[in-house]
């Protein structure tokens, strides 16, 4: 289909040159720069260097696991919470307008002053969390502080942080079923929850895919909760990509922790862009 | 010349950003009477209270204001002023570590050259040394020296009849004791993880004693910690620590500041600190401030027991400071005894002054009085980082890891031994 051309081309030069300016040059130049020894002022090439040491890095095999565990759990836990929130909240209760802002209230507080409020809330003994379960009789553990359960507890608390906005996408996308197929199932006798399995479920698809995607490469490139949480720690086990990128970057390497984004980058492209390609094969038109 | 061009462009994006996000109080105009010094610290309090005793010194002898701008501390803070000097953002003076991290500015680029100043014959060699380069000396000391080992309660000790220990193993029979009463032997605060370093960067001591040149060997790599006794010995120190549940429980949930309370308040015996922490203690626990005391590191003997010696940060002179006349005053006036003693009276000194001509005030801490006995009898090393360029960036996780017991310290000290390595070869160090 031809379309005659009514506008100049001289109208995206303003948007085009700050894209240019702002996100196409500086990637090309990271590019660049991950081949460098480069300490901000002057550059010696390297070739793969950076690479191969970022490869070498002690504390990576841990971060590529914390970070596909902290992707897929919280993506998951996210769109599980979400639907569940979603069908609550679009049903006919009363205090649906409170519930759903309390639900979306965590999303607008700063990603750091959760961090450090759950560091507190989390404190093995004097911590609200703990001193509730001992009320109970329970011993809490040290969420925090027991290497093996770190990142698990920062995952608990990206999920509570970022439910709402999944919750938000998932409301939009119920609201948007046609009325007409749940006239319809009512009409032929169908429980609410054969509802919910075959009309909701099914047909708000993008929806959920879009809450997959982005809380998976939320997930994978998240980095502030962790650094205000636990700093990566105890010791490296609760390590990110992100946060030794970061630890990198603190130490002076400038040229290594670019090499680091760059891979985070291929990394992030190689696992979003099939999953993409797979979810949206499945999406029905309305 | 096309690498250039990308860096001279990339600077200006940097600048352009960093003025954007930068502290719009430190472009104000300068006033027509008087004249201003702009001067970069950071965030810890005695820095802080420091420079505002020499401001108002220099208000009052030279009639010059200051405006002081405050960056965060640690490595965080290593990126503000890499960036600043890089872009040409820096203040007229600069508060900054001396030894490694100052090497790692590349003073001569940035930096004037103080050496001909007449203050510097005051100035202490050993702090010298640790702030200038070949040809030229560019820095002053901007706070007192500080002491690394080990703070315990003194009332603790009193109270068991104990002995202040010369020799690891009398420390281990002590710990052994404080033990047997439920109070915590050793306080570690790895929530604040630069705290899980200090036994090993504090044990310097010992090490150098026994292997002299190891300093110069390890920066050459000619030498390794995993390959050296006495190096490795410090991992051991705080690995035996652990095996022997000398360490308080949710040492991983403590922090610095928790640490320090629990040692004022009897909680705890030890804390292995530096003496820079009594500023903090005094503010927290005036009562019990004379309670603390200070020993070093043991090592294996006892005649030679010393400690390991924390040289102060500097002060150093931008070399495009905007009024220079009234900077290099502003030096000159915190590096003379007057200057000191403006800042003595303002921050309790946490150990010796590097200047000659200064004595210790009376009423100084306790614990720097028994510092300053170390210092006396000349049984003192400056630590690693101030004689060697090499510091790994993750040692604070190793020996977190270490002293959590999730490795042992040969493993601790094989990791260390690639982190310096890689460290070496991003800085592109000789030999490595």
């Amino acid at each position: 289909m031809k379309v005659n051309k009514v506008y100049s081309y001289w109208l995206i030069v303003p948007a085009g040159l700050i894209y240019v300016l702002l996100f196409l040059y500086p990637t090309a130049v990271s590019f660049f720069f991950s081949f460098t020894r480069w300490t901000l002022t002057e550059w010696e090439w390297i070739g793969f260097d950076n690479f191969k040491m970022f490869f070498e890095e002690p504390s990576l095999m841990i971060g590529f696991k914390n970070t596909l565990i902290f992707a897929v759990l919280t993506a998951g836990l996210k769109v599980i919470i979400g639907v569940f929130l979603a069908v609550i909240l679009i049903s006919k209760i009363k205090t649906k307008r409170f519930i759903r802002s309390t639900v979306f209230f965590p999303v607008l507080v700063s990603t750091i002053a959760v961090g450090i409020t759950f560091q507190m809330l989390m404190h093995p003994s004097n911590g609200l969390i703990n001193r509730t379960l001992e009320l109970i009789g329970i011993t809490g553990p040290d969420w925090l502080g027991n290497p093996n359960l770190a990142i698990y507890s920062i995952a608990l608390v990206d999920v509570w942080k970022g439910v709402g906005i999944a919750t938000v996408i998932l409301i939009a996308g119920m609201m948007s079923i046609p009325k007409d197929y749940y006239e319809a199932h009512q009409i032929d006798g169908g429980t609410s929850v054969n509802a919910f399995w075959h009309i909701t479920l099914p047909l708000s698809k993008p929806a959920i895919n879009a809450v997959i995607l982005l809380a998976l490469i939320g997930g994978l490139r998240t980095f502030d909760l962790v650094w205000a949480m636990t700093g990566g720690g105890p010791g490296f086990s609760s390590d990110l990509i992100a946060s030794i990128i970061y630890k990198q970057y603190q130490a002076g390497f400038y040229g290594l922790s670019t090499a680091g984004n760059v891979l985070l980058f291929i990394l992030v492209a190689c696992i979003v862009y099939p999953i993409f390609k797979f979810l949206t094969r499945k999406e029905v038109d309305l | 010349m096309r690498g250039k061009k990308i860096v001279s462009l990339l600077i200006c994006v940097l600048a352009f950003l960093a003025a954007c996000g930068g502290n719009p109080s430190s472009n104000e105009e300068d006033t027509a009477e008087g004249s201003t010094v702009t001067i970069l610290i950071d965030n810890g309090q005695n820095a802080l209270a420091g420079a505002e005793a020499i401001a108002e010194g220099v208000k009052e002898k030279y009639n010059i204001d200051t405006d002081i701008e405050v960056r965060p501390g640690g490595s965080e803070g290593d990126n503000v002023v890499k960036t600043r000097l890089a872009t040409g953002e820096m203040t007229d003076i600069m508060f900054y570590n001396s030894g490694a991290l100052f090497q790692a500015l590349n003073p001569s680029q940035h930096f004037l050259d103080l050496s001909e100043e007449d203050y510097m014959n005051s100035i202490q060699d050993t702090f010298k040394e640790v702030v200038s380069d070949d040809e030229s000396i560019y820095g002053i000391p901007a706070e007192a020296s500080q002491g690394g080992g080990i703070l315990y309660n003194r009332a603790v000790y009193q109270e068991l009849e104990l002995e202040p220990p010369k020799t690891w193993e009398e420390f281990m029979e002590n710990n052994e004791k404080i033990k047997a009463t439920q109070i915590t032997p050793v306080v570690a605060a790895y929530q604040d993880t630069h705290t899980s370093q200090i036994i090993l960067l504090a044990d310097y001591y010992n090490l150098q004693l026994e292997d002299p040149d190891f300093a110069e060997k390890y920066t050459a790599n000619e030498k390794k910690f995993v390959d050296t006794p006495a190096a490795v010995r410090g991992l051991e120190k705080i690995a035996e620590l652990y095996e022997n549940g000398y360490y308080n429980s949710e040492a991983s949930s403590t922090s610095h500041t928790n640490a320090l309370e629990m040692l004022a308040t009897g909680e705890a015996a030890h804390y292995p600190i530096l003496t820079g922490s009594l500023t903090e203690l005094e503010k927290n626990h005036p009562d019990t401030i004379d309670d603390i005391g200070f020993f070093g590191i043991p090592g294996d003997e006892s005649e030679v027991h010393g400690m390991t010696l924390w040289l102060p940060s500097g002060f150093y002179l931008n070399k495009e400071a905007k009024d220079m006349e009234a900077a290099k005053q502003w030096m000159a006036y915190a590096a003379s005894p007057e200057g000191v003693e403006k800042h003595m009276e303002a921050v309790k000194p946490n150990g010796p002054y590097m200047v000659d001509g200064v004595e210790l005030p009376v009423d100084s801490f306790t614990a720097v009085e028994e510092m300053n006995e170390y210092v006396e009898a000349e049984k003192t090393a400056p630590a690693l980082e101030f004689v060697s360029p090499l510091k790994g960036p993750n040692l604070e996780q190793i020996t977190v890891e270490l002293g959590l017991g999730m490795i042992g310290p040969a493993e601790a000290a094989e990791k260390y031994d690639r982190d310096v390595d890689r460290q070496a070869q991003q800085l592109d160090l000789e030999g490595w």
